[in-house]
């Protein structure tokens, strides 16, 4: 997601539409909008408050409250590495480091050409078979230094 | 042999993240070129993870293993007849004669890794839809007489008696009830829950519709954590069908009576696995924890009477409806009835998914079924029941996996997930990880969590740096006290139990030593 890109107002209004009227709709809104667009904008609050007549502290409320929704464009690709104990105990934490250095940039953050974001992920469920990384929605098991950036590599060339 | 040999690449999400996607289209793909026709069945994982992804054939014998297979592998396999079942440096023997498989008591994973998850005709050719059928010539107090009478408790972790809960909300007048499935899995090293969902999601689907029609519920939502895609798209899929078949909907197979089943997708909160922040979060509100009393049960989602069960809960129903009360509670020890899937994880050498009747030890799941640890060094501890679980040393590893046994050595059984660490692992370390897990997550809405849990951090780690390290201990006991009794849920409420089960049973890793007579 380019940065300086303007939002798809219209993106917004029709998830808005298209769900408001959902037993307990915020969470599928919001969904709804980071799926459609990337990430929450803060233009949305108020568009969702008065679609679901709440104040707009408590659509904030909400979207700060999970870790789940951005409010700001994530880089190109997102890399989330499982922080969580069983990976840690096959060297998640060293893998979590070696990605800090090779991206140079801590978790919680992207990359200063943009193309990478780094984040935690407490559990991707294959817990069998770590450590584990997800890149862009790809779940990757079994992960060590060679593969990770053999992963970044093929990730760079596309840009 | 003129129809197409069966060839089986589970679409499991651990498979997938270990290459069966591209390995299934190897194998397309090699056998086109061959001019071999075959058929491929994307079933679930059969939980051996070690072998994944693991490559099925059917023979005239049973089905023939192959793994774990690379893309690299599969012109050599055909080469070597793998078709029929021929020998491989891969080949595994038939599934079902593997050890790890064949010492299983699979009840609630009857069909896991055997049948094709969104195919209703496999699910119905293996006892599929067998338990709801018996419920509906049943009232709603007789099916949860059988519930109760089978002695199946909460799956979850809490392990409270499920026909009881069941009791209360039928009990409950309104004109609205709800079935809700916490399918927020959000512990490390439990991913029974995810199995269920991705690799039979019918079952979970039948357990509902029983549950709706012992309590009066007509609508039904399963919460999913976000960070389970798979799970939700193959649940989605598995409605869609069920619905199109008559077994959800408002005349379920011709009975006059209405079930409707919807996904909701968390957003990565590890409290909404709390029953009451899911049910906020369901409501599309912050996932803060409600105080208890009133029960969901009675005033749960949207304020309406709520049954909240485990994924593994309800999908161990339809098994005690088809087979009967007497079937189910016949397996376990004690008050522990039934069987629970276990969940061997971390550094294990065979991990993977072990159901068995409770009542074995930890150290048969382990050595037994585990093969001890991936590095090949000493299993140093291993933490039972997630993040919240203690750490257990090898002196408690003979303890029998049942809900009292666990609980009189303060540690938990809870949703069965073994987390195993070797000798490399400092539990100094682990023990701040749990505070500063416990600092990440917390709801905030009381206070021994949500800052007990950051001072645990900063008194650990002068524990770590040695700056006052006795005052430091005692300060941090008292901390964890506090948490224990003044904390609304299990989320402050239990941080204490890795932290103090650490620092009881590894004290020299925090550079003390252990007081006298001081148990975990």
């Amino acid at each position: 997601m380019n940065r300086e890109q303007p939002f798809d107002i219209s993106a917004v209004r029709e998830v808005i539409a298209a769900r408001r009227d959902m037993p307990g709709a915020m969470l599928p809104i919001l969904h709804g909008i980071q799926e459609a667009i990337g990430f929450v904008p803060a233009d949305a609050v108020p568009m969702i408050a008065d679609a679901l007549n709440v104040s707009r502290a408590e659509v904030h409320g909400v979207i700060s409250f999970y870790h789940h929704f951005r409010q700001q464009p994530a880089g190109l690709h997102v890399m989330q590495i499982c922080r969580a104990e069983a990976c840690q105990a096959v060297g998640g934490e060293m893998l979590a480091r070696h990605a800090e250095q090779a991206l140079g940039c801590a978790f919680h953050e992207t990359t200063a050409d943009g193309k990478f974001t780094l984040e935690p992920v407490y559990c991707l469920g294959l817990c069998a078979c770590g450590p584990n990384l997800v890149v862009d929605g790809q779940l990757h098991a079994r992960m060590n230094i060679v593969k990770l950036n053999q992963l970044l590599q093929s990730k760079r060339e596309i840009s | 042999m003129n129809a197409p040999m069966t060839v089986y690449v589970p679409r499991d999400s651990a498979a997938i993240a270990l290459g069966a996607d591209a390995v299934a289209a190897a194998i397309v793909q090699e056998a086109q070129r061959r001019g071999t026709e075959i058929r491929l069945v994307r079933n679930g994982s059969r939980g051996m993870f070690w072998l994944e992804p693991l490559v099925e054939v059917t023979t005239a014998q049973g089905r023939v293993a192959y793994g774990p297979v690379d893309v690299a592998d599969v012109a050599g396999l055909f080469d070597s007849g793998f078709l029929q079942g021929a020998a491989h440096a891969l080949a595994c023997g038939l599934t079902e004669e593997i050890p790890y498989l064949k010492n299983q008591e699979r009840l609630t994973f009857a069909r896991v890794g055997i049948t094709d998850p969104v195919a209703l005709d496999d699910y119905l050719a293996h006892e599929g839809y067998a338990g709801l059928r018996r419920a509906l010539g049943m009232t709603g107090a007789d099916i949860i007489k059988e519930v109760l009478d089978s002695g199946l408790r909460g799956r979850g972790g809490a392990a409270f008696p499920t026909g009881i809960k069941w009791q209360t909300v039928a009990a409950a007048q309104a004109a609205q009830k709800y079935i809700v499935c916490n399918a927020d899995e959000g512990d490390s090293g439990t991913f029974s829950d995810r199995m269920m969902m991705e690799d039979d999601p019918f079952v979970l689907i039948e357990g509902m519709t029983i549950a709706g029609l012992a309590v009066g519920a007509t609508a039904g939502y399963v919460y999913v954590r976000s960070e389970y895609p798979h799970a939700i798209a193959t649940l989605n899929q598995a409605i869609e069908v069920a619905t199109a078949a008559g077994y959800l909907g408002s005349n379920i197979l011709g009975s006059g009576k209405a079930f409707e089943l919807a996904v909701r997708m968390g957003a990565g909160a590890y409290i909404c696995g709390e029953e009451t922040a899911l049910l906020e979060s369901l409501e599309g509100k912050r996932g803060v924890v409600r105080a208890k009393p009133p029960l969901p049960a009675l005033q749960g989602l949207f304020g309406q009477p709520t049954a909240i069960n485990n994924v593994i809960t309800l999908a161990t129903v339809p098994i005690v409806l088809a087979r009967g009360a007497a079937f189910y509670k016949n397996y376990g020890v004690g008050r522990s009835h039934g069987t629970l899937p276990f969940q061997l994880a971390g550094n294990i050498r065979q991990g993977g998914l072990v159901e068995k009747a409770f009542g074995l030890s930890l150290r048969q799941l382990l050595e037994d079924f585990g093969g001890g640890s991936a590095s090949g060094r000493p299993i140093r501890a291993v933490q039972v029941g997630g993040p919240l679980g203690a750490y257990m040393p090898p002196t408690q590893f003979d303890t029998a996996l049942d809900y009292e046994a666990f609980a009189a050595i303060g540690a938990m059984v809870g949703h069965g997930g073994l987390v195993v660490f070797d000798d490399s692992v400092d539990m100094a370390r682990q023990a701040r990880y749990a505070m500063q897990f416990c600092a990440i997550e917390s709801c905030g809405k009381c206070t021994p969590c949500r800052i007990g849990s950051t001072r645990g951090v900063e008194v650990i780690d002068h524990i770590i740096a040695n700056q006052n390290r006795p005052q430091q201990v005692h300060l941090l006991r008292d901390l964890c006290d506090t948490m224990v009794n003044g904390s609304l849920c299990a989320m402050g409420g239990m941080t204490p139990f890795p932290v103090l089960s650490a620092l009881n049973h590894f004290p020299e890793d925090f550079g003390v030593v252990a007081p006298a007579g001081q148990a975990a």
